[in-house]
């Protein structure tokens, strides 16, 4: 009997730039859904996950390659495909009755079997006594459990997930977590098969049958990962440690280098059109007093680190030459060393020195402004420059975090009504 | 409540791209073509015979009735103008590139200047000469609340959120379907608001258009406005009187039992929940809702729309990616182009011709002068009002217990038809021999300068509690504390509302600047008192010619003033 739901065959990905080029988000996905599997795709913020998972899903015809879902390729949403949404995509409107019979409607089924089912699936996702609540009346954690139903309800083949617990409370995204595998596991869902969406290293180890790592820039599969544990899983089991301890150092060894600058496998080669994380400068110092301090004493793993946004403070920091990263551990380097043991002034000059030596479109600016008789260039300038190689948001992302850094480094300044960079800084 | 600027401010950095000019050229172009054919059908055009309109107030509900029920029959035809044009701008790039800019000058054209024109071309194509009259006067009222509901909805169309978008394609939500359960009800609120304000504007056009002379033929439609009509033309103060009191009594009415309603129904439809806002309650609404009866005869209306809502038209599949190659969709681009190009160019040969045959340069420019002397005043007069109407209103929006007050009374005063007053403004103006160069243009915002006072009190409701509290414990007060803290707040709001205000006055520049009571007859210098002059003399030529410099102004100023300053004010002060 063939398993298999869906396959993915070097699908590639694109959106259209600015200048009418294209800008490549996911290249060469294979994927192979079996029955009975969930699937767990990990990876950073922008790393094109949600695009795969959105092309999956129809929502976007794939730029080349195939996906096939039950042997018919997907070109338009596919009956049998059900997603649920990171911020729930609930109709305000509609109660949470109307809301879990909108796909049933969509199927033109009969009235009396739409309520039928509708009123089963609410009350197999734990619902009960709220068919006529509005979604505003309802708590995160309730909402989700809406658009559960109402992705159930219509008897889907396979289950997108995209961050479906993102957006909740710690406590009752674990709640919900342990409800859906209990009905998973029970065999009580329609559903043949989940791919699941994370950035949560965790979350995926706990669900996942099966986890793949995406790179960013373009998004790639890098590693896949068989996940063999029992469930229900326990997060304290050493077993589970070590598994979510190899995909942190996976994670973060394979920094991914662009092809075309041929920089030695391990080191970070950032280029002008790198896309920046967004971490303010302020969240950096304190991440490098924290690594500097006890218990650490400057060198920690990273996972034992207790931090938001882990991966674009490490990242950024890695970039700047203040720490090394290797094999999941986190070390403080001289620079950074004497960057924590200076005073504010002192602090400044490291920054600034590091910014401009390691991060090449803090220089470029920099350079640009010196250049110029007056020390003044437009915000366009560069924003154009860098939406040759990134999108419109990512250009404007990677823009402010190198304003943020450099207005703390005095690097250089940047006025935001009249949208330019300066060298002077107000007096 | 979000706010919708009147104007469009999206991505057209220049202040005219290609396609303003093409939409202007359309837009003049067809003017043109309805005064000239309009000037041919004039010869054989014949006074009313019927009833004349009597000074009765017995009359006076009747009338009322019948001037409310124009209006709601032009609401009907504007909400369905609304679904299709904006649908088309919001779905479709291409449609959308010509669509806009044809919305944004047409919402300048004054819409009094070319009442006349449409008034003849109605009268000659109906069969019935008083039907002819209702059509006009209809599709007069029709052109003043389309374009800002069509506006609002093709922005809240472009607003509703991907995650909505994307679920109701992954449950594979048809068109039709989508529409009615997606697009139409995340725009509702917004919608009904503006369809309030178009409800509002309408009352000034339907007074001004029911009763019409161009050159020699006057046509009276039964009515309010031909009510207050006669009774200037009989200087009957009293009169003037009993219409005023009926306008208030109707506008009361219609707030009460349509307006009132809708908005509290509409409430479940808001996306953004914020706490603490109380929802809006309607006591119509309620009987409705508790009504056995009412929900026993609706029944079988419920079950039609919800088959309606249901129904799967055989085309109505889920959408498929448009799959187009680059070179393709390049083509297609350029065919469109080519089209509304080519159009624009015909639009253009056309009014060449029209302009040729009874216009002078020296026109143009005595046009554009007269557009200058009405330009100043308005200027002037917003900068009053503004003077007047921002302090009052930041004053009020800080004291909550006041603004529950002064908002419902402020958004009523803008409905209430200005022109209504203007004999009794007269009145006084001819009874002190003032100048009616000076005297006679505060009539132009009299009606307008509503539309500031209740913006800027939204604004100052907006202020978030936390700021105000910061700013007493930082003791900012007085000056420091209007310059920095309510003023700025207030910005996004208060051009808002200036537009509206601005874009009014030109309009009612064409019934302030000229003004009559019995056989007295004032002037003042200015564009708006042209086009009255020209639309009497029935010299159809200068009255294209009028609107078309009117237009004109509108845009520049929209583009060159508002248009930056709500961009600055939206970018520096949105507060959240």
């Amino acid at each position: 009997m063939d398993t298999s739901l869906l396959d993915i065959h070097a699908l590639r990905q694109t959106f259209p730039r600015a200048d009418g080029g294209e800008l490549l988000v996911l290249d060469g996905i294979d994927l192979h859904l079996a029955q009975g599997q969930i699937v767990g795709l990990l990876g950073r913020t922008g790393s094109g996950k949600s695009t795969l998972l959105r092309s999956i899903a129809g929502l976007m015809a794939p730029a080349a390659g195939t996906i096939t879902y039950l042997g018919r390729p997907v070109t338009a949403p596919a009956p049998g495909i059900a997603m649920v949404f990171q911020g729930f995509a609930l109709f305000p409107w509609l109660t949470v009755l109307e809301n879990v019979q909108l796909g049933l409607e969509a199927l033109g089924r009969p009235d009396a079997e739409i309520r039928k089912r509708a009123l089963a699936a609410i009350d197999l996702i734990g619902l009960d006594g709220y068919e006529s609540a509005y979604p505003r009346e309802l708590s995160g954690g309730m909402r989700q459990r809406v658009g559960f139903a109402r992705a159930l309800v219509v008897d889907p083949n396979i289950l997108l997930m995209d961050e479906p617990f993102s957006a909740l409370d710690v406590l009752t995204a674990e709640t919900l977590r342990t409800d859906f595998l209990e009905l998973w596991g029970d065999g009580r869902l329609p559903i043949k098969g989940v791919i699941i969406v994370t950035h949560n290293i965790e979350e995926a180890v706990l669900m996942c049958d099966r986890i793949l790592l995406f790179s960013s820039n373009p998004g790639r599969i890098i590693r896949e990962i068989a996940v063999d544990l029992k469930q229900p899983r326990n997060r304290l089991d050493p077993q589970f440690r070590d598994q979510v301890e190899k995909i942190y150092e996976a994670m973060t060894a394979r920094r991914p280098t662009p092809a075309k600058i041929g920089a030695p496998a391990g080191t970070v080669a950032t280029t002008i059109d790198t896309i920046l994380p967004r971490v303010s400068a302020n969240l950096l110092s304190g991440f490098l007093e924290t690594l500097a301090g006890a218990p650490y004493n400057g060198h920690a793993e990273l996972l034992h680190l207790e931090a938001d946004d882990l991966f674009p403070v490490s990242d950024a920091l890695q970039m700047m030459h203040l720490v090394e990263i290797e094999g999941g551990d986190i070390k403080l380097i001289d620079a950074g060393k004497q960057f924590v043991e200076a005073e504010t002034d002192e602090r400044k000059h490291i920054f600034q020195r590091q910014l401009l030596a390691y991060v090449p479109l803090a220089a470029h600016i920099r350079r640009i402004l010196q250049e110029r008789a007056n020390h003044v260039a437009p915000k366009s300038r560069f924003f154009d420059e860098l939406e040759d190689h990134m999108s419109t948001d990512d250009a404007e992302a990677t823009l402010r975090s190198v304003t943020a850094w450099a207005r703390y480094a005095e690097a250089f300044a940047y006025d935001d009504d009249t949208q330019t960079f300066s060298l002077e800084n107000p007096v | 409540m979000r706010l919708i600027v009147p104007i469009s401010v999206g991505g057209w950095p220049r202040i005219f791209s290609r396609w303003d000019i093409v939409a202007f050229l359309l837009i003049l172009g067809l003017l043109a073509f309805f005064a000239e054919a309009s000037r041919h059908l004039l010869q054989p055009l014949v006074e009313l015979q019927h009833k004349p309109v009597s000074l009765d107030p017995a009359n006076l509900p009747e009338y009322a009735a019948r001037t409310t029920l124009r209006m709601l029959i032009a609401m009907v035809l504007s909400l369905l103008f609304t679904f299709t044009y904006a649908t088309l701008a919001a779905k479709n790039k291409r449609a959308e590139r010509l669509l806009i800019p044809l919305l944004d000058i047409l919402q300048s054209v004054p819409i009094l200047g070319f009442i006349s024109i449409t008034v003849v071309f109605f009268m000659a194509l109906a069969p019935g000469r008083v039907l002819g009259a209702e059509f006009a006067a209809i599709f007069a009222i029709f052109t003043s609340q389309a374009w800002n509901m069509a506006f609002s909805f093709y922005q809240s169309l472009r607003t509703v959120p991907t995650e909505l978008v994307e679920a109701s394609r992954n449950f594979r939500l048809g068109p039709w379907m989508s529409f009615w359960r997606i697009d139409v009800p995340f725009a509702m609120p917004q919608l009904i608001w503006n369809m309030m304000l178009s409800m509002s504007g309408s009352w000034f056009f339907v007074v001004a258009s029911e009763a019409i002379s161009v050159g020699n033929t006057t046509i009276t439609l039964p009515g309010v406005g031909s009510y207050i009509a006669v009774a200037i033309e009989h200087r009957d103060l009293a009169a003037v009187g009993y219409a005023i009191v009926t306008m208030l009594i109707v506008i009361l009415i219609y707030d009460q039992v349509l307006f009132r309603p809708l908005v509290a129904w509409a409430d479940r439809f808001r996306f953004e929940q914020e706490p603490g806002m109380t929802a809006p309650q309607s006591w119509v609404l309620n009987v409705l809702r508790r009504s056995w009866l009412v929900d026993r005869l609706t029944r079988p209306f419920a079950a039609l729309w919800r088959r309606l809502l249901l129904a799967r038209w055989s085309k109505d599949r889920p959408q498929q990616q448009q799959e187009e190659s680059r070179t393709q969709s390049r083509w297609v681009a350029f065919q469109w182009a080519a089209i509304a190009m080519a159009l624009g160019a015909v639009a253009a040969w056309y009014l060449a011709v029209f302009v040729t045959q009874g216009i002078t340069m020296s026109d143009v420019a005595t046009t554009l002068l007269l557009g200058l002397a009405t330009l100043s005043r308005i200027i002037v007069l917003i900068a009053l009002a503004t003077l007047v109407w921002v302090p009052i209103g930041i004053w009020v929006g800080t004291r909550p217990r006041f603004a529950n007050v002064v908002q419902p009374i402020a958004q009523f005063l803008a409905a209430f038809p200005a022109n209504v007053l203007f004999p009794v403004a007269v009145s006084v103006i001819v009874v002190l021999k003032l100048n009616p160069n000076i005297w006679l243009s505060p009539l132009m915002i009299l009606g307008t300068q509503w539309y500031i006072l209740f913006n800027v009190v939204a604004g100052a409701i907006a202020i978030p509690a936390e700021l105000r509290a910061a700013a007493t414990n930082f003791r900012v007060r007085g000056w420091l504390w209007w310059r920095r803290i309510a003023i700025p707040a207030v910005l996004p709001y208060y051009v808002t509302g200036a537009i509206t205000a601005c874009g009014g006055s030109w309009n009612a520049s064409i019934v302030a600047e000229v003004a009559s009571w019995g056989d007295e007859h004032l002037q003042a210098k200015g564009l708006g008192a042209y086009i009255a002059q020209q639309t009497d003399a029935g010299d159809f030529h200068h009255v294209v010619l009028g609107i078309a410099v009117m237009s004109f102004f509108v845009v520049l100023i929209n583009r060159t003033f508002w248009r930056p300053l709500y961009l600055y004010a939206e970018r520096k002060f949105r507060l959240g």
